[in-house]
């Protein structure tokens, strides 16, 4: 874990590993937006509406991979003092509360014309509208540490604080949505048809890899800025 | 053992109402005053009042709670008695565990008295004001150990007291559920779940808080 610690070496894969992420993640998922968008059966039931799934699954996939990220990262940070994971985890936090946001916009307009309404308090839109102020308030609270000069332990406590409270949220509410109301639609999708099934992996593929690249990019920027300002202070004190 | 117990009774005669850090009182007339807020707004038809009256007061203890965030944990390390304390060989996570005793015991039980008269405005039965009391009873505990967390993440940050606020909500929603939701089934297993949620919170803090701590000494 610690080889790839050294940022030079880390940057020499970066280097080559992130135009290989875009690219194939760019034809991947332009392939299964076509695919799903004009090729794609119509379902029984939904109809047209139901193609929205092509985007909604993979956007919600990586809005929960992407506080794993977080949390993995904040406890390589916390236990190993791993010199990167502080910046994968600064990386993951924006394109994760993105792709959490258009879970929730993308989710909502499905929700328009299958359950007649743009939300409902059920359980699953509920914890994930706390996931996203939850990544709000990382991105915050990193934002807030690097500007001042805090320790970037900070943002990593929190990251792992956040991550043993999400299943509590997500139980909790199911438990409150239970009190209120039976859900409006069960998301059961077993039975889903092959055609729809190896779309959607395919679709989860091209935006997880384009969620890699643009990790990747955002934490060489951060390198960047970190070596661009370890250069001016080294000026400062030749002259 | 007797230096965390000179610590808590420290930390207590700075936080208890009437305290030497001042201000002590503030957060339970700001709950007081939320809670006439939405009279206001929602309009003073008894039955509505009634009906909301338990998820309004949770509402305002939620946001009482964020109140007194910046003056736990800032006050001490700005004097460096976090530096005295390391130098004696108390671990941060023990300070914090005794602060967030002595400031549930500063904030919780006098919320509880402070639900009274809101309950009142709020015209809530007897039955409901059962349930609220257990209720804020079990969950406060929680809310205090967010708050010295949230606290001790933020401290030393100029952005600090608005952070708090942002940070504090999300983790606060499974209190706020358990808590109210506690009124919709009367009582029971919501009450107890508030308070697992609760000893959780309260188990996680210590380390959560006084790894923050660490990190900001520098140490």
């Amino acid at each position: 874990m610690h080889g790839y610690a050294n940022p030079a070496r880390f940057l020499r894969i970066a280097r080559w590993l992130t135009p290989v992420l875009l690219l194939s993640g760019l034809l991947i998922t332009a392939g299964t937006m076509v695919y799903g968008l004009f090729l794609a059966p119509a379902e029984r039931l939904q109809g047209e509406t139901v193609r929205i799934l092509f985007i909604h699954v993979p956007t919600v996939w990586l809005g929960m991979a992407g506080w794993s990220t977080i949390a993995i990262s904040s406890l390589m940070e916390l236990v190993w003092r791993h010199p990167l994971a502080a910046l994968a985890a600064r990386g993951a936090a924006v394109p994760g509360a993105l792709f959490t946001a258009l879970g929730l916009a993308t989710g909502s307009i499905w929700g328009r014309p299958a359950w007649g309404t743009w939300w409902v308090w059920d359980g699953r839109l509920t914890s994930f509208l706390v996931l996203l102020f939850l990544y709000l308030g990382y991105i915050a609270l990193a934002g807030a540490v690097s500007r001042e000069g805090g320790s970037s332990r900070i943002p990593a406590i929190f990251g792992l604080v956040g991550a043993i409270n999400i299943p509590i949220i997500h139980y909790s509410v199911l438990w409150w949505n239970s009190l209120h109301q039976p859900p409006s639609i069960g998301m059961g999708n077993s039975s889903m048809s092959p055609e729809f099934l190896w779309g959607l992996g395919a679709g989860v593929l091209g935006f997880s890899l384009l969620f890699g690249a643009v990790v990747l990019m955002r934490m060489r920027a951060l390198l960047a800025e970190i070596q661009a300002e370890a250069r001016l202070r080294r000026k400062a004190l030749e002259a | 053992m007797s230096a965390l117990l000179t610590i808590l009774r420290r930390d207590l005669a700075m936080l208890l109402p009437g305290g030497r850090r001042g201000g002590t009182l503030l957060p339970l007339l700001f709950f007081l005053s939320v809670a006439m807020l939405f009279p206001f707004a929602v309009g003073p038809d008894a039955a509505l009042l009634a009906r909301t009256g338990g998820g309004i007061i949770w509402v305002a203890a939620l946001l009482a709670a964020i109140l007194p965030l910046d003056r736990l944990i800032a006050p001490d390390l700005d004097q460096g008695f976090f530096d005295q304390w390391a130098l004696r060989g108390i671990s941060e996570e023990a300070v914090v565990f005794m602060r967030v005793i002595a400031h549930w015991i500063s904030f919780g039980p006098p919320l509880m008295i402070a639900a009274l008269p809101a309950a009142a405005l709020l015209g809530l039965d007897g039955a409901s004001l059962r349930i609220v009391e257990l209720g804020l009873l079990a969950g406060t505990p929680g809310l205090a150990a967010i708050g010295v967390m949230i606290a001790a993440l933020t401290v030393g940050l100029r952005s600090g007291a608005a952070l708090a606020g942002l940070l504090m909500i999300p983790l606060a929603v499974p209190l706020l559920i358990f808590g109210a939701g506690a009124l919709a089934t009367g009582g029971g297993s919501g009450i107890a779940l508030t308070g697992a949620i609760s000893l959780i919170l309260v188990a996680m803090a210590p380390f959560a808080g006084g790894a923050a701590i660490r990190a900001t000494r520098g140490g």
